[in-house]
């Protein structure tokens, strides 16, 4: 190889609706490795391209919520298949973005395809776990579905770039849910990678959504949106959880919150006993009781 | 008939006797097992709606009473209830599901006396289903290790409680019965129109020995609820009630660790098709609006009729109404009774000037009204439109809107067309099209063919507005525990 080569660098984008805008504002920020050396334009969001997502969210919710669970299972199964291919490709910027050695950055990558593979198996498991048959004391057949809510907005953990993005997503999904993602703020990159693999997948435009840019700008924004239907504020800054709580409020959107005692920088995403969790699908269903007379 | 002409015969009187309840001059706080007074000794009235007559003076609690209540609830859950095994907690919860069973008529009667509800539901829907609560959850606090596979069911601690006018016995032992099969000890604050079958169900923990501070009970007015949300010892509020004051508990709860379940309004689609039997339709759709007289989160308050039958079932509805009787709620043959309070009566009053105002038909059938207490009419509007405030708002009375639609997917529409989503009713005779409507429907509890159905394993809930988490069944258990790996 020649060593005069010049490599090509790539222009990050955020990903709304299948496609890659950059922010609409024309606003970028610098991402830095994680050495301090500048790395990279993400492009800074404006409240006009959350909007812009949750829409997108909106019109796809209903068609994915309405495809059968083995095919939702299979499609997020198939987004591990693409993971995979470029296993090589995440482990470069995973090392980059959170400055860990390759074998350290492979672990957190194979992991990541890992929980992938295992929230796409609950996609056709959890109504039958969380479902039941109600023995009501009267000549009634009663039965509880779950049913997805709808938009859940994410704000994904700030230091586990790839892995803690996708214990976040892969569980809101598995559930029928879609998604807008606020990736992390400092290491955003291999989560819009990611979004490049969701893009050539069987994965529905609109079904997720990605926006970079600054947490203080976006969250508050994303909490109080009247159209975002469950919430979780696992990445949101303790000087943010409040107010964030506060806005939700006023339209009762769901919360779902990072575990009392547990920060976000410390967590151990590797640990799957702690990170894979039915109970992150459930908090965004809904349950759906449903009666019927017994009679002949 | 019709028309709102009165029936031409009438029943004899058939009052219940007031007898069998023991009213106290003076009610005070339930603390630690203890009778106490408010700490700065003020109280309150509660009246008869019916008649508007005081029947008693009860203590109203102040933020430092549910301070008080809390650390005694904590005192409880540390010292012994929170270990001890499920097994011994099964058999107060047990205990207290008979003895409701033994006392039913006389909280049938005190219920009927402070709400203004008839006779005929307290007797035979509130109290029996309260019982039934106890019972139901008894049984589940020595399986907790059966209830969430794959994970161990720890309770919270201490549960902050708060429920509304409607229901008060039943709305109680939703909210106690889980909490305390789980393990939790609770502070309960009753709405302030209807304390006493709460604070009659104190004697009740009494009786049944249950140890002092699992159940502490303050009744007071909306600010002592906001303290009780607010107390830093509380790890868990669970409040049913309206939307708007669920938003102010939402936002009081938020940067704390305190879990929280909300059952809000609701403005529910009752939805008739075509091909529905239209006189068990009819009887569903009193049951839907009147019972209670409307004073229900889950009221089926939109009625949405297929446009070929709506002129016939509005006939029938008519009709129907003509029979329906208002009056003395202690009167087994009353169907509505009172309102619950002055203020409740007027904001129905209000909304159903705005529903003529704003263009609706108003029908009310021509039955007599008591001279005193606080009566409102059966009433059903037709020509509703969609933006009007009787279609939107929540009434909270018996007040039916009828709208109309053609196609499925435009009821499906109507239907959705709200902030909220607790429960939807639907009649058809074609099973496949109640699946199909059922998927569709935004809605927590789906009536098919019936409305207005409870039961304790039943979960019970809303979508979008009308709040989160679920009361009944096992989904009303997981809201009282913290699920921890095996």
């Amino acid at each position: 190889m020649a060593e005069s080569r010049i490599a090509v660098r790539k222009t990050y984008k955020l990903y709304i609706g299948g496609a890659f805008p950059r922010s609409e504002s024309g606003r970028s920020y610098v991402v830095s490795a994680a050495d301090g050396t500048p790395f990279a334009n993400a492009p800074r969001a404006s409240r006009k391209d959350l909007r812009d997502a949750v829409r997108a969210a909106r019109a796809a919710a209903a068609p994915w919520a309405d495809r059968t669970a083995m095919n939702r299972g299979q499609i997020l199964y198939r987004v591990a298949e693409l993971m995979e291919g470029r296993r090589t490709q995440f482990i470069e910027e995973v090392g980059a973005a959170e400055g860990v050695r390759a074998p350290r950055a492979g672990t957190l990558v194979d992991r990541s395809i890992d929980r992938w593979v295992w929230y796409a198996g609950w996609a056709d498991k959890i109504a039958q776990v969380l479902g039941s048959v109600n023995p009501v004391g009267a000549p009634y057949f009663n039965f509880t579905i779950p049913e997805p809510t709808g938009v859940v907005g994410i704000v994904a953990p700030e230091t586990s770039s790839l892995l803690g993005f996708v214990s976040r997503v892969a569980p809101a999904l598995a559930g029928g849910n879609v998604v807008v993602v606020l990736a992390s703020e400092s290491r955003p990159l291999p989560a819009v990678t990611l979004t490049e693999v969701l893009g050539t997948s069987d994965v529905p435009p609109g079904v997720v959504n990605l926006l970079t840019g600054l947490r203080r700008e976006l969250v508050p924004v994303m909490a109080a949106h009247g159209d975002v239907d469950s919430l979780d504020t696992w990445g949101v800054p303790p000087e943010l959880q409040e107010s964030v709580e506060i806005a939700a409020a006023e339209d009762i959107t769901r919360i779902l919150r990072r575990p009392a005692r547990v920060s976000d920088a410390r967590f151990d995403w590797t640990d799957d006993r702690a990170a894979e969790r039915p109970e992150w699908i459930a908090a965004h269903l809904e349950m759906k009781t449903v009666w019927h007379p017994i009679g002949i | 008939m019709g028309d709102g002409q009165a029936i031409p015969w009438e029943y004899a009187p058939a009052p219940e006797s007031r007898e069998v309840v023991k009213l106290r001059e003076r009610y005070g706080l339930f603390i630690g097992g203890r009778w106490v007074s408010a700490s700065d000794g003020e109280t309150f009235q509660t009246i008869d709606p019916s008649t508007e007559e005081p029947l008693a003076e009860v203590a109203r609690g102040t933020a430092a009473d549910m301070d008080r209540a809390v650390r005694a609830a904590r005192a409880a859950f540390r010292r012994r209830w929170g270990d001890l095994p499920g097994r011994e907690r099964a058999k107060y919860l047990f205990r207290i599901a008979r003895i409701l069973q033994e006392r039913s008529r006389e909280f049938a009667v005190l219920e009927s006396m402070d709400s203004g509800k008839p006779i005929r539901e307290s007797r035979d829907v509130d109290v029996p289903l309260a019982a039934a609560h106890f019972w139901y959850y008894a049984g589940w606090a020595d399986k907790l290790d059966y209830a969430f596979p794959g994970r161990v069911a720890r309770p919270l601690g201490v549960a902050g409680q708060i429920i509304p006018w409607n229901f008060p016995l039943l709305m109680l032992a939703w909210k106690i019965a889980p909490a305390v099969a789980a393990g939790n000890t609770v502070v309960l604050k009753p709405a302030s129109t209807t304390p006493l079958t709460a604070l009659l169900f104190a004697d009740v923990c009494q009786q049944a020995d249950l140890p002092p501070g699992v159940v502490n009970i303050v009744p007071g007015p909306g600010d002592v609820g906001m303290a009780l949300v607010r107390n830093p010892g509380v790890d868990k509020i669970a409040f049913t009630g309206s939307t708007e004051i669920g938003r102010r508990i939402a936002a009081g709860v938020a940067g704390s660790d305190k879990a929280l379940t909300l059952e809000l309004g609701g403005k529910a689609a009752n939805i008739v098709f075509d091909d529905a039997p239209l006189d068990q339709a009819v009887e569903g759709i009193v049951n839907g609006i009147y019972f209670n007289q409307g004073e229900v989160c889950c009221a089926g308050s939109r009625l949405l009729v297929q446009e070929s039958v709506a002129e016939a079932l509005i006939g029938k509805l008519k009709d129907r109404l003509a029979t329906i009787r208002v009056g003395d709620p202690l009167d087994k043959n009353t169907d509505v009774g009172a309102i619950n309070s002055r203020a409740q009566l007027e904001k129905i009053t209000e909304l159903v000037a705005a529903g003529v105002a704003e263009g609706a038909e108003l029908y009310q059938p021509a039955c007599d009204l008591p001279d005193r207490g606080y009566f409102f009419r059966p009433t059903l509007f037709t020509n509703v439109a969609q933006s009007h405030r009787i279609a939107r708002e929540e009434i909270f009375g018996p007040v039916l809107s009828v709208l109309t639609f053609r196609t499925p997917e435009e009821a499906v529409e109507k239907a959705n067309n709200t902030p909220y989503g607790l429960s939807a009713g639907i009649w058809t005779d074609k099973g496949s099209r109640i699946l199909a409507m059922v998927r569709r429907m935004k809605a927590g509890v789906v009536w098919a063919n019936t409305f207005n159905r409870f039961d304790p394993t039943s979960p019970f809930g809303g979508y979008k507005e009308s709040g989160y988490g679920r009361e009944g069944g096992r989904h009303g258990l997981h809201a009282y525990v913290r699920l921890e790996d095996r």
